[in-house]
């Protein structure tokens, strides 16, 4: 056991939970229109309260509890928090608390979910969101971290390296929700005209929260206060640096102006896309990371949504799909063992075997993931129906989900 | 010269607008307003406390025209705010006693477009 260590890690925790409260429902909120800010905010905090229960209770079990046989998923003897105390387990942490292992991946387990919320925002019904969360928390998220992460995870023992949740938080919840806004439709009066963001001084406050989370998201991933945790640290700045400075480039040469949400936008991809490279690369590739994160997520939503004309409102996909995929990707290029030993290196450093594991793999999630959802979200509209009342989101979530408005109008 | 008061439900705006746009009327005056009319407002709850059917956000129009634009004004707010359901809003039209475009001291109809 090791003091710092620990305290690292219940620090990083707290800056994970940050992340989706205030940081993802700010981010999120300032982008809607201001009859819905509430029911974006409602969700974000709701399913903190909802997957912490449902983590404690059996998610970490079947995430990271003991394997029950190929790798699939873990059994329930861990349900309860059984055998999850103050004694390190060597499988994961050797140095910190079991139970500081399991609160830490809480958080994560958390905010995985709460991504999607930006490509079913504005229409769905508070119930349905409810019940899909849930559900796909145990089986979309559960499955998937104890593949990666899990002892005796099938990809794991495949080899496949993800930091700190590039496959399984941000690939994973990107491309579920590419699938969910294209079964749930667009939103009533999309693009005639486009609709704009109600308070981008909201999206920015949430934006430098999710950067400052981001630190504990990456850094605390190391599971220890190391050179690792320093190297990640250090990675994640630059990253979000370089992309948030790209994205605002390229805007000011595409739109002849560098916008403020562009640089949001783009320091959040940059953050997403070097989630799983950050303990592997040093800090001058995460340059390069960084440049090409914002690249290919302003193509994916500036250029590919707009053609094909799937309303994913808050862009969840273009931002953390594109970027988990790259960032995943980019593992198999960047990764140095000079920086890492515990990892590989890749095709730049001469191997080309991680690169083809990577791509695998997150084909592999990506295919499962989009399976399960299109099943999860059939199940739940067959259940209690996605969708609100057309009328019900003219006058808006706020209104007509949570009885509340956010702003009055008069007094 | 006549005064156009148009209330209407505020994501027809758009529809409303384009309408206008298409018989040559590019004047207006836009203001977010709260009312009730026939269709019910929401009920609102803060901490138990219930605020039965509170008044619902419209956006009002203000058009000045000549009488020989009154009916093309009227009908185009009318197919742009249509959906047919409760709540679609109304049209108010009043005698509009004198304008004065405030660049030139222009008076009357010409100060009007």
């Amino acid at each position: 056991m090791n003091s710092g260590d620990t305290a690292w890690v219940l620090t990083s925790t707290v800056l994970v939970f940050a992340m989706t409260i205030p940081g993802l429902a700010f981010f999120y909120g300032g982008l809607v229109r201001r009859k819905n800010v509430l029911s974006i905010l409602m969700q974000c905090f709701i399913i903190m309260c909802v997957i912490s229960l449902q983590w404690v209770l059996f998610g970490y079990s079947l995430s990271f509890g003991p394997d029950t046989g190929w790798g699939i998923i873990g059994s329930l003897k861990w349900a309860g928090l059984n055998f999850v105390g103050s004694q390190p387990n060597p499988d994961y942490a050797a140095t910190i608390p079991h139970s500081v292992f399991m609160i830490f991946q809480c958080m994560f387990a958390v905010i995985t979910p709460a991504l999607i919320i930006g490509a079913f925002a504005e229409r769905l019904k508070f119930s349905a969101f409810l019940i899909f969360s849930v559900l796909w928390a145990t089986f979309v998220y559960n499955p998937i971290a104890h593949w990666v992460w899990g002892a005796g995870g099938w990809m794991k023992s495949f080899g496949v390296m993800d930091f700190a949740g590039g496959i399984v938080v941000h690939a994973s919840s990107g491309v579920s929700a590419l699938v969910f806004c294209l079964l749930l439709g667009r939103r009533v009066g999309y693009q005639h005209p486009p609709f704009r963001p109600h308070n981008l001084p909201f999206t920015v406050l949430g934006a430098g929260l999710l950067w400052f989370g981001w630190f504990g998201f990456n850094a605390g991933s190391a599971l220890a206060a190391d050179g690792i945790a320093a190297n990640a640290f250090i990675t994640t700045h630059v990253a979000a640096a370089v992309a948030g400075l790209t994205w605002a480039l390229i805007e000011w040469q595409q739109n002849g102006a560098p916008t403020i949400l562009g640089a949001c936008t783009g320091a959040v991809a940059g953050l997403a896309t070097i989630t799983p490279v950050c303990g592997f690369v040093n800090p001058i590739n995460a340059i390069f990371i960084g440049i090409l994160a914002s690249v290919f997520c302003y193509i994916a939503i500036a250029v590919i949504k707009t053609k094909l004309g799937y309303d994913d409102a808050l862009d969840a996909f273009g931002v953390h799909g594109v970027g988990g995929i790259w960032g995943t990707i980019a593992v198999g290029l960047f990764a140095e063992k000079t920086v890492n030993a515990a990892g590989a290196n890749g095709l730049f450093f001469g191997d080309a075997h991680q690169f083809l594991v990577q791509l695998t793999m997150v084909a592999v999630v990506s295919a499962f993931v989009a399976v399960m959802t299109w099943i999860l979200f059939k199940f739940v509209d067959a259940v209690v129906g996605m969708r609100v009342e057309e009328k019900q989101e003219v006058i808006g979530l706020d209104l007509t989900q949570q009885s509340e408005a956010a702003y009055t109008v008069i007094e | 010269m006549k005064l156009i008061v148009a209330i209407i439900q505020p994501h027809r705006l758009n529809e409303v607008k384009t309408a206008l746009e298409a018989v040559e009327v590019n004047l207006m005056t836009v203001t977010e307003v709260l009312g009730q009319g026939r269709q019910k407002g929401v009920t609102e709850v803060y901490r138990g406390a219930k605020e039965a059917g509170s008044l619902l956000k419209k956006v009002r129009l203000d058009i000045a025209v000549n009488e020989n634009f009154l009916e093309p004004t009227i009908t185009a707010i009318t197919k742009g705010a249509h959906t047919g359901e409760v709540g679609d809003g109304k049209i108010f039209v009043l005698d509009l006693a004198e304008c004065i475009r405030i660049s030139n001291g222009e008076r009357g109809g010409k100060a009007i477009g």
